[in-house]
């Protein structure tokens, strides 16, 4: 096991580069770092993130019960025969009331003790809404710099409008159970629109060829491509039964598909908006620490009771506090 | 961060026909504040070893009704000191006569809990024992 001796930065170094070298529970530590937010994470991932990028990111979110930890499963089994190395971010939901959680995810993924090739992390939501946990990226990333091949990012069971797995990874596939809807859900904003393939999973039961067929038809493009706007998205629509396997190879050459058009961009739209993402979190972030420190905490505190009394709004405290920013800045 | 939950892992080792006592009490654990890895009936000393390892848990909590526990303990606590988690709080539940406690303790449980305890005691016990790692 890595010694975890010295400071953040000379652990940080340790747990990565030993991450890298294939100790896995170097790995799993520093996915408990990375929950935690803390130094040692972030002095971990300034290193390994030049080093990702090498795998193949794919999101599986739909609602639950559709059998999202179950095709997951398929999957490992199916990049296992390949030869491909799989890691896996399960996550599933905190309790809003107690903060505890229970990850369940495992349960359907077995058989894979003795595999090197396989890892799976189960993380809780902790409070974080869209459908990730808010270090679910970062995870991700740690995961893709110690050389996995396919990283699956399993969300909770979703709604209509928890989307932000697309912006975490490459490719995202939205599963849906036969006979969850009429036409009228598949032409509603949100989770469908940014599915980059469509899975019809328990294929075995009645109703999944119609809902399938449905799917395709009221997701075609409706009108006129306009030059100033991106087009929409025409994902595949495929029919899983994620129990026996079937429709697994299918869903596997769309996902390597997928990923080879988009390696073809300079900059696919999915990294553009994962960066994105990433960077406007540690700016939020770093500017409440700034706010918070001593030269600043108390015009802080004045503006947010001056907008819990309703004093002022909130876009004026946040005026004050950019302009309080940039004084800080030039003295 | 002191914070954080705590992360228990709830395992069913060997041949057990049915876990409703390690859901009541993964749900129990939940509603106590922990984050708990749940995997399923029949694992492998193997198969709990490296899902703690995985999953980085501070606690490795067996529920045994079988009567195979001497047999199935023991190889866990050799694994996970084997895997460099000897630092792992390891408790068992289930039906273990009182020859067999003691042998357990020796072996490097920390608790053994028997029909009648309380989810609150579970609990109690892994805040007062665990210690949450920081890397």
């Amino acid at each position: 096991m890595t010694d975890l001796a010295g400071s953040p930065a000379e652990r940080a170094a340790a747990l990565a580069d030993a991450s890298r070298a294939g100790d896995r529970r170097a790995l799993a530590r520093l996915l408990t770092a990375v929950e935690n937010h803390t130094a040692v994470a972030e002095q971990a991932l300034r290193r390994l993130y030049p080093l990702a990028g090498g795998a193949h990111l794919v999101g599986i979110t739909g609602p639950p019960g559709a059998g999202k930890s179950t095709l997951v499963a398929a999957l490992i089994a199916h990049l296992r025969a390949a030869g491909r190395t799989v890691a896996v971010v399960a996550v599933d939901p905190s309790s809003p009331i107690t903060g505890g959680a229970l990850l369940g995810d495992r349960v359907r993924m077995q058989g894979y003790a003795q595999d090197d090739g396989v890892f799976i992390r189960s993380m809780a939501s902790r409070g974080h809404a869209g459908g990730l946990a808010a270090t679910s990226t970062s995870a991700a990333a740690v995961l893709d710099a110690a050389g996995f091949d396919i990283v699956l990012l399993e969300t909770v069971g979703t709604g209509q409008s928890e989307v932000e797995v697309a912006a975490a990874a490459d490719t995202t596939v939205v599963l849906e159970a036969p006979e969850m809807g009429d036409e009228v859900q598949a032409i509603k904003a949100g989770l469908l629109e940014v599915a980059d393939i469509i899975v019809v999973n328990k294929g075995d039961r009645p109703g999944a060829q119609r809902t399938a067929a449905q799917l395709r038809a009221m997701l075609a493009p409706a009108g006129e491509v306009h030059g100033d706007r991106p087009p929409a998205k025409r994902p595949d629509v495929l029919i899983t039964t994620a129990v026996s396997g079937d429709g697994v190879p299918e869903l596997v050459a769309a996902l390597d598909r997928h990923r080879a058009a988009g390696a073809t961009e300079a900059t696919p739209a999915a990294r553009r908006a994962r960066a994105a993402a990433q960077v406007r979190a540690v700016l939020v972030e770093r500017l409440w620490h700034r706010l918070a420190s001593p030269a600043l905490t108390g015009e802080t505190d004045a503006a947010l009771e001056g907008v819990a009394r309703h004093d002022i709004d909130p876009y004026t405290a946040a005026d004050a506090l950019l302009a309080a920013l940039g004084r800080e800045e030039t003295p | 961060m002191t914070d954080r939950p705590l992360k228990v892992l709830i395992a069913k080792p060997g041949l057990d026909g049915h876990d409703r006592g390690a859901k009541v009490l993964a749900r129990g654990l939940r509603d106590e504040g922990f984050e708990v890895v749940y995997t399923g009936l029949r694992q492998t000393p193997d198969m709990i070893v490296t899902a703690a390892l995985q999953e980085d848990v501070d606690v490795v909590g067996m529920s045994i009704l079988s009567g195979a526990h001497m047999t199935l303990v023991p190889r866990v606590l050799d694994l996970l000191r084997a895997r460099g988690m000897g630092d792992v709080l390891v408790t068992v539940g289930g039906i273990i006569p009182d020859d067999d406690v003691e042998q357990l303790r020796v072996a490097g449980v920390a608790g053994v809990f028997g029909p009648g305890t309380t989810i609150r005691e579970v609990a109690d016990f892994i805040r007062a024992n665990a210690t949450p790692r920081e890397a």
